[in-house]
């Protein structure tokens, strides 16, 4: 759901703008690391990848469904940077071509889900890859930690947002508890979904996964004979 | 890709709203909406008259009332959220029939949904008369940084690409007899997602081939630079212009 306009007073959307424009800026220098010349093309496509997968409706139950957010999926598999610049378009898009999100609220919305969500996820998602095992399919459920966790971390940033500029009185404590009390929910489902696409991409073209490189490297080459075809 | 190429986030039209240029409009529906967000929420009347001026501007833009409407479904789930605000709000409580709600919730409320119904339809005038390519144009001219244009642009070149794609996939899922029904669904969804990423890394990779092989150096050459004249100008400069007059004599009564 993207905050539309009217919902933050005028000075917190400024001020929250501020901070997506920045936070953006400093992307836009990371993703050169991460993707080289390639960012334009690869970094669009990665765009139209959240786009579709938002598109994409998991059934839950008396039909009812949900659909991904994606931050913390595209911070594993791109990259924190690039996962931040294409769900920044991403949100451009839908505010200018479908009305989603409001175009005053830009701001907001790229700061709650292209910089809180995608780094919350990218930060608990390295701080796991530390401990846990150095192999490639260990990433999944480290995948899956870091959606749990970012999903309602950005409900929470949205909370205080609300409450340092929101239009309506409501107390601080109703809002965040009802908002993360919704988002863990939402974010049950968005971590059982990203480690299953994760799961997916990794025992196909585990070198795709940006987060499984550190772990991809440790491999050496092995020459078996022998092997059965 | 047997399907032709379709429109379906704008309206093929010739009013004068369509050829108007994107950054003209983007302009003018930044102002109007920063207009509406500052609007006092009691200002009942100011809301009326934005109204009023974004369904002329729709009207004049020839677009088919239906087809606008269906596209402000979008905003459904945040109405739900702005009916709450009675509900949970603070403050002094006022009798409406049968229940209790509070006064600051019902203003806020009202104050909500009217600012968010202008907003989505001020950018749906927007989004129903400009081409995709014509709003990256027009952010391009508004000097949105040159990378993020290009991802921007790669992104809509390719939407019907990949969204076909997805649509394939999905024919070919219940052609084997799929259909999602319970959360058991969830692991072939997720691999149908797994497979995208696939796919659309892949053919970013061999559009950024197909570049270089063209002499791709990293900056996309501007082949129509936006212009506009005065007389645009004027034209685009209506709503905003018309929606500062309101809010000015609402604030100065």
């Amino acid at each position: 759901m993207h905050v539309p306009d009217g919902f933050l007073d005028a000075p917190t959307s400024i001020g929250a703008a501020v901070v997506a424009a920045s936070g953006v800026a400093l992307a836009l220098r990371g993703a050169r690391r991460e993707l080289d010349d390639r960012t334009a093309p690869l970094a669009g496509l990665v765009a139209l990848f959240i786009f579709s997968t938002q598109m994409l409706n998991f059934p839950i139950a008396a039909g009812t469904s949900g659909h991904l957010l994606g931050g913390a999926l595209a911070a594993v598999l791109v990259g924190p940077c690039t996962a931040t610049l294409s769900i920044t378009v991403v949100l451009l898009v839908q505010a200018t071509l479908m009305a989603d999100g409001g175009i005053t609220a830009l701001g907001t919305n790229i700061t709650l889900m292209g910089l809180v969500g995608v780094w919350t996820g990218w930060l608990v998602f390295i701080a796991l890859r530390r401990v846990l095992p150095k192999r490639p399919l260990w990433v999944v459920p480290a995948a899956a930690v870091a959606a749990l966790v970012s999903v309602p971390t950005a409900a929470l940033a949205f909370s205080l947002l609300f409450d340092v500029g929101g239009t309506v009185d409501v107390p601080f404590a109703t809002v965040a508890t009802t908002m993360v009390g919704i988002h863990t929910l939402i974010g049950i489902g968005e971590a059982v979904i990203t480690a299953l696409a994760v799961l997916s991409i990794v025992v196909v073209r585990p070198d795709l996964v940006h987060g499984a490189r550190p772990s991809l490297e440790r491999r050496t080459l092995t020459i078996r004979e022998g092997v059965s075809a | 890709m047997g399907a032709g190429h379709g429109h379906h986030l704008h309206f093929h039209g010739h009013s004068p709203v369509h050829h108007l240029p994107a950054h003209l409009k983007l302009l003018a529906l930044v102002g109007f909406v920063l207009t509406v967000v500052l609007t006092p929420r009691t200002a009942f009347a100011a809301y009326a008259v934005y109204l009023l001026l974004v369904l002329v501007a729709q009207r004049a833009s020839r677009v088919p009332f239906g087809y606008f409407a269906k596209r402000m479904v979008v905003e459904v789930p945040f109405v739900l959220f702005a009916l709450l605000m009675p509900f949970v709000a603070t403050g002094p409580r006022v009798d409406v029939g049968p229940l209790r709600l509070s006064e600051h919730g019902l203003v806020g409320g009202f104050a909500l949904l009217a600012k968010g119904t202008l907003g989505v339809m001020a950018s749906l005038v927007l989004a129903t008369t400009t081409e995709p390519r014509h709003v990256v144009a027009g952010l391009e001219r508004l000097r949105l940084p040159g990378q993020l244009v290009q991802i921007m642009g790669f992104m809509v070149r390719y939407l019907e690409v990949v969204t076909g794609e997805l649509s394939r996939m999905k024919v070919a899922r219940e052609s084997r007899g799929f259909r999602a029904t319970s959360v058991r669904a969830w692991p072939v969804l997720a691999t149908t997602a797994g497979a995208l990423f696939i796919r659309s890394y892949e053919r970013g990779e061999r559009v950024h081939l197909a570049m270089l092989s063209r002499g791709y150096t990293g900056s996309l050459p501007v082949t129509h630079p936006a212009t506009a004249t005065p007389a645009q100008w004027r034209v685009a400069g209506m709503l905003p212009a018309a929606a500062l007059a309101t809010l000015l004599v609402v604030v100065t009564r």
